[in-house]
């Protein structure tokens, strides 16, 4: 049965519904603004059977959730930051070995330890793969309270579906609201598809090997990489997720993820009284990027206005979306603050007024 | 008369290994240490149910030898990835194979950490003083004095410290019930290193924490000496620095004849 | 409707509570509601402070610019917030505790001297109580019955506390009503 409506907040809320969406392994290691979430499932796994460890750093808790993952399970770490950093040698190994996983990352301000506010500077980081070799991960960026909940279950499904780690973007201030919640029922993990890659001992069929190490003399590594792209062009092609809201006689568009959304989105509400119709493109999927729903948006609407909480990353999918259509205009605010509407808003109305006081005009 | 003579098998290829000719240098311990395993495994039944974790290290590509179940870590990793495995699957059989690299300078906090909770696997560490696979580095093992790539003119224990015993350093873990160091340079310690990895394996089966076999392991190539001298080597050099025996044991096993 | 409160006030003067009351409560009345408490470096600086939106209607952002109501339990925290209030909204104070009162002329002020309403009201410990009780009630945000669910379900598991709380929730839906 679904839960009934609780008050929590984004960590607690990730935590849920991992729990519900089968994650019954979960390795982490201390990091603000993200502990509730570990806090929430060291007591909640043992509830339903499931394994809760600290690690002794992020690099263990990664590598506990490959060994994990390579043994079937639905399993997930989480962190901020620099604790992601850590964590990219593992989610690296796992995108070579092709293992699915669920790494969740409530950003904070870096670059280095920064501080633990929440910020949005590790989009580069997750959307370009973030570890060495040729990958990319899926990742998900909710906008906060219910959509933790679904995007925290289909993030465990599109892993199982491609095989692949998947990312959940939030940050610091995501993680300590709470909202009103509702969880679904918990999966049957009976009901999965059974994974006929994973690891069990070897009985009843030949031993099995899962690596990433492919040293062959015949392009055996080449053609990894090919198939490896392969299946990133599937996702890109089928796993595009955004929102857009706009009203009639749009004049300007706001491109925000996450808590940056939601912030830009009370601003466009205030900016309604004062005459100015903007609306708002919410990409949910950061990797794959929206790139053809806002590329066909550019073309109805002349002023694209990119707000974010760090100094440009995700203005730069946006230039690659919009090209030369529209004009594109950036406001980023340097992590490590809690951003207000006000400050959106200022945003807006300098684009409207032309008058440049606030953000700049992207050149294409 | 009848002639009819009954054949006995006393000798064969481990169900444990696979029928592949290795990598590994002419004189290289980690043959004898493979085929040990291999050993141990077939006489206590566990092949079918056992999940390894080769190293980074000469022996990454164990699983082209070793006829069960692996999965390769990241450098130093494989006892955090083995914990994963052994969580998800405590009923199976979980043992990692790491060399000195790999477990006792870039894994040694995995190592120490999974020991300390004492995880239910067995881990087997080869020590052989040096890095094989990358060209003859300098180990954090490697003995004062031995000459390595990046210790042209020996070890100095000033300038690189000196060679770390992290046996001994995992025996006052409380997870840990039984380490023992035994070599692979003589047919004695040879039999002795099978007892303890049988031993070590036992330590999982029942339930009892965390083990671990280190095997003084020749490496001819990157010593530069012959494959007879790199023995005669680890039989009177390198137990100098790393002695042989029991160095913890509280499995309150008695030890049969 | 859309209704933005700050709480805020010193560690340990249940700031992060009252913000917890309203938030269930409201949840309890099927209102939209974001509970945003400050966190980190100011938790451990002494000072406390939360930001509760309350909304019949889908709230986007939960950090609010301006909010309509300011509870300030400290003067500290009035000093801080008192700016960024809106026109013609609320401040309610502690004012057993501190007798500065805000310079501007656009907003209302509500003194509650919540050390002596606590105490009539059996609790010395209930003075978050009452405020949240005055607060409610006074800016119409949640009916009694709607204030004491709230209550109980941000302390559930703590039923030996609701009776005490109640009473000084009551005292402080009183006091809004009469001054007194």
């Amino acid at each position: 049965m679904p839960s009934e409506k609780m008050l929590m907040n984004g960590s607690q809320t990730v935590g849920e519904a991992a729990v519900r969406a089968g994650c019954r392994y979960y390795f982490g290691y201390p990091i603000t603004p993200q502990n509730e979430l570990p806090e929430y499932l060291s007591a909640r796994m043992p509830e339903v059977g499931g394994t809760f460890i600290q690690g002794e750093s992020e690099i263990a808790s990664i590598n506990m959730v490959l060994g994990a993952s390579v043994s079937g399970a639905r399993t997930m770490t989480s962190s901020s930051s620099p604790g992601v950093s850590l964590k990219q040698e593992g989610i690296s190994y796992m995108a070579g070995m092709e293992l699915p996983a669920v790494i969740i990352n409530m950003m904070r301000g870096g670059p280095g330890l920064g501080n633990i506010a929440p910020s949005a500077a590790d989009y580069f980081q997750a959307t370009r793969g973030g570890g060495h070799g040729d990958y990319r991960t899926p990742v998900l960026a909710p906008g906060g309270g219910q959509e933790l909940v679904d995007l925290t279950f289909e993030a465990f499904d599109l892993a199982d579906k491609y095989r692949n780690p998947v990312l959940i973007l939030g940050d610091g201030l995501m993680g300590q609201i709470m909202e009103p919640v509702v969880f679904p029922d918990f999966i049957d993990l009976k009901d999965l598809p059974e994974k006929d890659w994973a690891l069990r001992g070897c009985k009843g069929r030949e031993a099995r090997a899962v690596f990433s190490m492919i040293l062959g003399q015949k392009g055996e590594l080449y053609r990894h990489n090919l198939d490896l792209q392969k299946k990133y062009d599937r996702i890109t092609a089928e796993e595009q997720r955004w929102e857009t809201k706009c009203p009639e006689n749009t004049e300007l568009i706001v491109v925000a993820y996450g808590s940056a959304a939601r912030i830009a989105e009370s601003a466009i509400e205030e900016l309604k009284t004062e005459g100015i119709n903007a609306g708002l493109f919410r990409p949910i999927s950061l990797w794959p990027f929206p790139l053809p729903a806002l590329r066909e948006l550019s073309k109805q609407i002349p002023k694209v206005a990119v707000f974010e909480l760090c100094l440009g990353q995700m203005v730069e999918d946006v230039i690659l979306s919009v090209g030369e259509r529209s004009e594109i205009y950036f406001h980023g605010l340097p992590g490590g603050i809690i951003p207000t509407p006000a400050q959106v808003a200022e945003f807006l109305r300098s684009i409207v007024k032309g008058d440049g006081k606030v953000g700049r005009r992207i050149e294409v | 008369m009848s002639t009819d003579i009954e054949y006995k098998k006393i000798f064969g290829w481990p169900e444990s290994l696979k029928h592949n000719p290795t990598h590994y240098c002419p004189g290289c311990g980690h043959s004898i240490a493979h085929r040990l395993v291999a050993e141990c495994l077939d006489e206590m039944g566990l092949r079918e149910k056992t999940i390894g974790v080769p190293p980074v290290g000469c022996s990454v590509l164990a699983y082209n030898y070793f006829n069960f179940d692996m999965v390769e870590a990241p450098h130093g990793r494989a006892l955090a990835v083995a914990t994963g495995v052994k969580r998800v699957h405590p009923d199976k059989f979980v043992l990692t194979y790491q060399g000195d690299g790999d477990l006792a300078a870039i894994g040694t906090a995995e190592t120490i950490h999974a020991a300390n909770r004492g995880e239910r696997i067995s881990t087997i560490f080869i020590n052989n003083a040096i890095y094989g696979m990358t060209g003859g580095q300098m180990a954090p093992t490697t003995l004062l004095g031995q000459n390595a790539t990046t210790a042209p003119g020996g070890r100095d224990s000033r300038l690189h410290g000196q060679p770390i015993d992290i046996s001994s350093m995992l025996a006052v873990c409380g997870g840990v019930v039984f380490v023992e160091r035994c070599a692979l340079t003589s047919v004695k310690q040879i039999r002795k290193a099978k007892k303890a990895i049988k031993k070590s394996f036992q330590c999982q089966l029942d339930d009892l924490g965390f083990s671990l076999v280190e095997l003084l392991s020749p490496c001819p190539t990157n010593w530069k000496v012959s494959p007879k001298d790199s023995w005669d080597w680890v039989n009177e050099e390198m137990v100098k620095t790393y002695p042989l025996g029991v160095i913890k044991d509280t499995t309150g096993y008695e030890d049969k004849k | 409707m859309i209704t933005r409160t700050i709480f805020a006030g010193f560690g340990g003067q249940g700031v992060l509570l009252m913000g917890y009351v309203l938030s269930h409560g409201a949840m309890h009345k099927g209102l939209d509601v974001t509970y945003f408490p400050s966190y980190g470096a100011e938790m451990r600086g002494g000072t406390a402070n939360c930001t509760v939106t309350l909304s019949d209607k889908k709230i986007a952002s939960p950090v609010a610019s301006n909010p309509d109501i300011l509870v300030a339990m400290n003067f500290p925290s009035l000093e801080k917030f008192e700016s960024t209030v809106v026109e013609g909204g609320t401040v309610f104070l502690n004012s057993s505790l501190f007798e500065e009162r805000p310079s501007r002329d656009d907003i209302d002020v509500v003194p509650v001297p919540i050390m002596d309403l606590a105490r009539e009201a059996g609790s010395a410990r209930g003075e978050n109580m009452v405020m949240i009780g005055t607060v409610c009630a006074k800016a119409g945000l949640l009916s009694l019955e709607e204030t004491i669910k709230g209550m109980q379900a941000a302390l559930k598991g703590k039923d030996k506390f609701f009776s005490l709380n109640q009473k000084a929730i009551e005292r402080g839906f009183a006091f809004a009503a009469d001054g007194k």
